[in-house]
């Protein structure tokens, strides 16, 4: 098999990626884009392992672990994404401005006096 | 094109095509299940590489566990089952523009290093259990307990932000 073909899919996986931690607003949306350039990551890692025909293993080994990062990272990222849901009562990026600091200096203003 | 070349290419397409409508999709909870399809294809092309342990881990942790706890996770936030509002156009433009620049940075450095190299499946040693446990048993083996710590430790973190503390008990304090 052409080397060609995993290293294609893993790239636009990985802008897939890019484009959706940048694009979406929803934080559970934007780890799902995470988890997308993980996986990229992972095809990458287990062509390489293939192409060198590794006595090791180290890239299908170390998919492995790319795995088990992912999964404490995605259980850990919902439980944040979780409390501040109950704190603010929303998941929108976009509305999570709290330590914006252009916020901050609108705000200002009407507390100063 | 040979029959693998072919079967991969279908395949890394199921991947990629899925993989467009997890970022664009206007439901978020097709986008989750689309992220599964995704997921499960790029299982796939991990078995025609010959990485068959990981394929099926894969398979057990990505599309069993990670997709389920994502689609938890929308519905205690209380995501909209029916479509929902976009970022602006104007942002999901730079958004497009950045992934288009990553893809050519990547596909022309892949393009440099590597372009018209083969991989040689037959010669290749099948990662089945034996190989790939013989390997993380042997050779791995300190990585991997580190990481049976890490993953100790989200737990423990994990468990620790999404502990409910009632008035009654911060008022103990």
């Amino acid at each position: 098999m052409r080397l060609a073909f995993p290293l294609v899919v893993s790239a636009l996986l990985f802008s897939l990626g890019v484009y959706g931690v940048l694009a979406r607003r929803n934080a559970v949306l934007v780890l799902m884009a995470v988890e997308l350039m993980l996986a990229a990551v992972g095809l990458n890692l287990v062509a390489f392992d293939a192409y060198w025909a590794d006595a090791l293993h180290g890239g299908q080994v170390l998919t492995l672990f790319v795995i088990t990062i992912a999964a404490a990272e995605i259980g850990l990222g919902l439980a944040i994404v979780l409390l501040v849901f109950r704190e603010r009562g929303t998941a929108d990026l976009d509305r999570l401005d709290a330590l914006d600091e252009r916020a901050e200096v609108a705000a200002a203003p009407e507390a100063a006096p | 094109m040979t029959g693998v070349e072919t079967a991969f290419a279908l395949l890394g397409l199921v991947a990629v095509g899925s993989g467009v409508l997890v970022v664009t999709s206007p439901q978020l909870v097709h986008a989750g299940l689309w992220l599964a399809v995704s997921l499960a294809a790029l299982a796939g092309c991990y078995l025609l590489l010959t990485a068959e342990f990981v394929a099926w881990v894969q398979v057990l942790i990505y599309v069993g566990a990670v997709i389920v706890v994502v689609l938890f996770a929308l519905m205690l936030t209380r995501a909209p089952t029916g479509p929902s509002a976009e970022s602006s156009v104007a942002r999901r433009a730079v958004a497009a523009a950045v992934a288009t620049a990553t893809a050519g940075v990547l596909l022309a450095v892949l393009q440099a290093g590597f372009a018209g190299e083969v991989v040689d499946l037959d010669a290749v040693e099948v990662g089945g259990a034996t190989a790939t446990g013989g390997a993380l048993f042997r050779i791995w083996v300190l990585p991997f307990e580190v990481l049976s710590v890490l993953l100790l430790a989200a737990l423990v973190g994990a468990i620790t932000l999404s502990r409910r503390t009632t008035d009654h008990e911060e008022s103990e304090r």
